[in-house]
């Protein structure tokens, strides 16, 4: 259970929400994206921005790996929440999928199943699903799990470079502390309360920054 | 053999077996892609052993079959769906549940009225002599009514059955969509298990996305597919059963078989070609 817990994302914004297991990020996750209301206290969504409009990436594990759909048609499924009842996709909506498949380098994947391609590849034609649902905000629910090193850091750049350049608001669920520090203009460390919301810079140079950082590069000396 | 099939067509009954038969295999082979990756298959067989019993009951209370048969399936279905999302009792145990009983029912209420006879013959394993023009009324109607609402709802369908959590995210009423295409299951249930039989019906819905699936790999090329091979299948499996008097559920389920062993030779023979660049 998650009690206490008071943060804010602004404009632009890069938070990790870092916590080990069972710390409550997804739970957190899940009422952030409306999926389950917070027993107590509320969410409140400005400058316009609605609750389906939030990009989400779910964890891997979630998204089926024998399924027969394109790549294009796993892309373009992003672009439902603004569709409204209106039954069928427009000519907007189709370039949209074809802008966010060029920003990610996969439009050559665009007619192959997604069930042949590779980790990496699966995570950037999701991130191209949540980037056509979203103009402001992604959320990312531990999107580099399974992923080798080297795919990992690929992943974290271009994660880093949509924020800077498209202007999108980010949070990224982790347990990843020493990327955080790396990429994160804001971090949230989570045990079942808030135990620090601040700037990246701050984490740092706070107790249970040190504690954190300090633990895990001890453990990487050993 | 050729002027037989001709013959075939200048009889009423043959007809109206044919079009009610193709326009539910069309939509059996629609719902039955989403249902298979969802993993509901059962639930097709869950629901004709319900459509069963409806029908035993319609037939000794003296009323009309689809018309008795219809809510009470759909009703079923929602049940289900609604059973299978509480934690209480898992999903596949409520399916085998509800269809043992509605069959038991079924089976008392048929022998302490009529007594087994060929009516009950027919319902197990289905007959092309099943359609009264009225029903064909009925069935065509309804059949069109699926085949355009799964269309309107494609692009939501596929969503709520590749992701259902992303596409909830994104403002889906993932729920509605479920309850939706299980009504829409039922109905074609309904309407096709005299001709197919309560036993076969469930064949329909599974053997066409399967047999799509070993070749295609995109979700509209697995819809398209299944609806040219259940609609195929479906005419030849009638013809069999008009030339040499089998049963009509047998006999599609027979051709059925066939087209799943081709497409299995020919996804094999895919992968093969394509081995040494994967």
């Amino acid at each position: 259970m998650v009690h206490d817990l008071s943060f804010e994302v602004g404009e632009n914004d890069y938070l990790y929400i870092v916590g080990e297991n069972g710390s409550g990020k997804s739970t957190l996750v899940k009422s952030l994206l409306g999926l389950k209301a917070p027993s107590k206290g509320k969410i409140e969504l400005g400058d316009g921005l609605k609750l389906r409009e939030i990009g989400y990436l779910p964890q891997q594990q979630d998204v089926r790996k024998d399924f027969p759909a394109s790549v294009y048609e796993v892309v373009q499924s992003g672009n439902l929440g603004s569709r409204g009842f209106r039954p069928f996709y427009t000519a907007a909506d189709k370039k949209r999928v074809r802008e966010n498949m060029e920003l990610l380098g996969i439009r050559d994947l665009e007619k192959q199943c997604f069930c042949d391609l590779s980790g990496g590849q699966k995570q950037r034609v999701l991130l191209a699903r949540s980037l056509c649902a979203t103009k402001k905000l992604l959320l990312l629910d531990e999107p580099v799990t399974g992923l080798d090193p080297i795919v990992t850091q690929e992943f974290y750049q271009l994660i880093y470079q949509i924020n800077k350049e498209s202007k999108i608001a980010v949070v990224m669920v982790s347990h990843d502390i020493e990327s955080a520090v790396k990429y994160a203009s804001h971090i949230l460390h989570l045990q079942e309360t808030a135990l620090f919301f601040g700037t990246a810079e701050e984490y740092k140079k706070s107790e249970i920054g040190k504690e954190f950082l300090g633990g895990q590069s001890a453990c990487l000396k050993n | 053999m050729f002027e037989k099939l001709i013959e075939m067509f200048s009889y009423p009954f043959m007809v109206r077996a044919i079009l009610v038969g193709v326009m539910v295999a069309l939509c059996s082979a629609l719902l039955g892609v989403s249902l298979v990756l969802k993993r509901y298959s059962m639930i097709g067989d869950g629901l004709s052993h319900v459509g069963f019993g409806a029908l035993a009951i319609a037939a000794a209370a003296n009323v009309a079959p689809l018309i008795f048969a219809i809510p009470v399936v759909v009703l079923a279905a929602v049940l289900l769906l609604r059973i299978s999302g509480s934690s209480k009792i898992k999903g596949d145990a409520a399916i085998a549940l509800i269809s043992t009983s509605a069959l038991a029912i079924g089976v008392m209420v048929i022998s302490m009225t009529t007594g087994m006879n060929t009516d009950v013959y027919n319902y197990m394993f289905g007959s092309i002599l099943a359609m009264s023009s009225s029903d064909v009324e009925l069935s065509v109607i309804l059949s069109a009514v699926v085949l355009v609402l799964f269309v309107l709802f494609y692009h939501k369908i596929f969503a709520i059955t590749f992701d259902e959590t992303f596409a909830m995210a994104t403002g889906v009423k993932a729920n509605l969509y479920n309850t939706l295409i299980a009504v829409l299951t039922a109905v074609t249930i309904v309407l096709g298990m005299r001709m197919m039989g309560a036993l076969l019906i469930s064949s329909l819905i599974i053997f066409p996305a399967l047999t799509s699936m070993r070749v295609c790999k995109t979700f509209k090329s697995v819809i398209i597919n299944s609806a040219v091979i259940s609609a195929i299948c479906l005419f030849l499996g009638i013809a069999i059963s008009y030339l040499w008097g089998t049963p009509a559920g047998a006999s599609v389920v027979v051709i059925n078989i066939a087209a799943f062993i081709i497409y299995s030779i020919i996804g094999m023979i895919k992968n093969i070609k394509n081995w040494p660049l994967t």
